[in-house]
């Protein structure tokens, strides 16, 4: 038959309050086996209290050739930011 | 793309390396990159799954359960590290398969010091102490490697590393202590695995074409004799230290260099190894494709399992 099991991407959360972090990728038959799988791979050492895996296929990743047109306009929108208000120095708290 | 395009966009590519950004798996890179990575990593890869076998073969037999649950995590986490590292090396667009493939026809290599046997205990201390402490060096070295999932999977590597040296030199360290016997089990290891440790950095560098490149590329740091050279150095002093002797009649400090100087190394010993002519060679390519073909048939029983059950959901959902 010959068929390789699908790629998973792994995702952990080393502890409550904190997201969930990429750790890397690894091969299972199907949904269980990945979280299985991940606990052993990417777990050995408490680094999680909770697992997400999604199949790699599932993931849309953006073409980092279109970078220019996706994250270059948001580099002169500097009236975005706090700093870019004048204030006189005695306004406190603020 | 004209040849003038591609000639800028490598010049970009190597600028953004000497700024010390990283490559991701998706961003353009020069064919070049892309197969000398595919190579390193996957060997590297290859590496830490063959290591797992001269260390399994002693796990039933660890003289205590003490000893026994160290060696298991430390062989396990030899699995992991190679799972860390196959995973990366498949951003890069090769599949798994292909590299079980390349490594079973003997296409690609692996590091030649898991071709030597594992003869006694003693030499599950050796092998931690040395084999694991070169390892270190040279991984160190690719934490800061400018391809990011390989820079990534080094460090977790890095942060595991270290328990498997501790427990190596701690083998090493009681049976030194030991009876006449015991100690002269660790001296013996030591002998035999001193200089394959050595051969562990590769060859010198006046014979090393590629360093110039993967020192741009960050896949170097420093050359093969200086990081052969830091083994030493830290090493010596280590087997002093538990009274052992270091098999090497012209091992001398220099005080000029403030490091050891050292005896020549047997490059016709290293290169007959690398061809395939090692102790074990050809024992570990059996274990490693007995044990893949022989699990062939959980792989595709798992497989039609994931694929029924996917069937019989879908069904449900009409
Ligand atoms: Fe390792
Ligand atoms: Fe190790």
């Amino acid at each position: 038959m010959k068929k390789e099991w699908p790629l998973w991407e792994v995702f952990v959360r080393s502890k409550n309050g904190l997201e969930h972090r990429h750790f890397g990728s690894l091969h299972a038959a199907d949904a269980d086996m990945a979280l299985e799988n991940a606990r052993d791979v990417y777990t050995r050492r408490n680094e999680g209290v909770s697992i997400w895996v999604v199949e790699s296929k599932h993931i849309t990743a953006s073409n980092p050739e279109h970078n220019a047109e996706l994250f270059e306009p948001a580099q002169d929108k500097v009236y975005r930011h706090p700093t870019f208000y004048d204030l006189p120095d005695e306004i406190k708290h603020m | 793309m004209s040849e003038a395009q591609i000639k800028s966009l490598e010049e970009e590519f190597e600028a953004r390396i000497a700024r010390d950004e990283k490559i991701e798996p998706k961003d353009w890179m020069p064919e070049k990159y892309r197969k000398t990575h595919i190579r390193q990593m996957s060997q590297h890869a290859h590496s830490e799954i063959v290591g797992m076998l001269p260390e399994g073969n002693w796990i039933t037999r660890a003289p205590s359960l003490r000893r026994k649950v160290a060696l298991l995590a430390k062989v396990q986490d030899e699995g992991g590290h190679g799972l860390y590292l196959y995973s990366a090396t498949e951003t890069l667009g090769i599949t798994r398969d292909e590299m079980f493939e390349q490594l079973h026809s003997g296409k690609a290599k692996y590091s030649s010091i898991f071709n030597y046997p594992a003869i006694t205990w003693a030499d599950m201390g050796a092998i931690g102490w040395l084999v694991d402490g070169a390892a270190i060096i040279n991984q160190v070295a690719l934490c800061g490697t400018s391809f990011g999932p390989y820079a990534r999977a080094m460090v977790r590597i890095c942060k595991e590393e270290s328990f498997h040296q501790r427990q190596g030199y701690e083998i090493t360290l009681k049976l030194a202590q030991g009876t006449p016997e015991q100690k002269a089990m660790a001296q013996d290891a030591l002998d035999r695995w001193w200089w394959p440790s050595l051969m562990m950095f590769g060859p010198k560098d006046d014979e090393s074409p590629n360093t110039v490149q993967s020192m741009k590329w960050k896949l170097k740091r420093k050359t093969n004799d200086e990081l052969r050279q830091q083994f030493v150095d830290q090493t010596v002093p280590q087997a002093e230290s538990i009274g052992l002797t270091i098999p090497d009649p012209d091992l001398k400090w220099n005080e000029e260099k403030q490091g050891y100087d050292f005896g020549e190394i047997d490059w016709d010993e290293f290169w007959q190894v690398v061809k395939g002519h090692g102790p074990c060679n050809k024992e570990r390519m059996k274990a490693r494709v007995s044990a893949w073909e022989n699990g062939q048939w959980v792989r595709d029983a798992a497989m039609a399992y994931a694929e029924k059950q996917q069937l019989r959901k879908e069904k449900q959902a009409v």
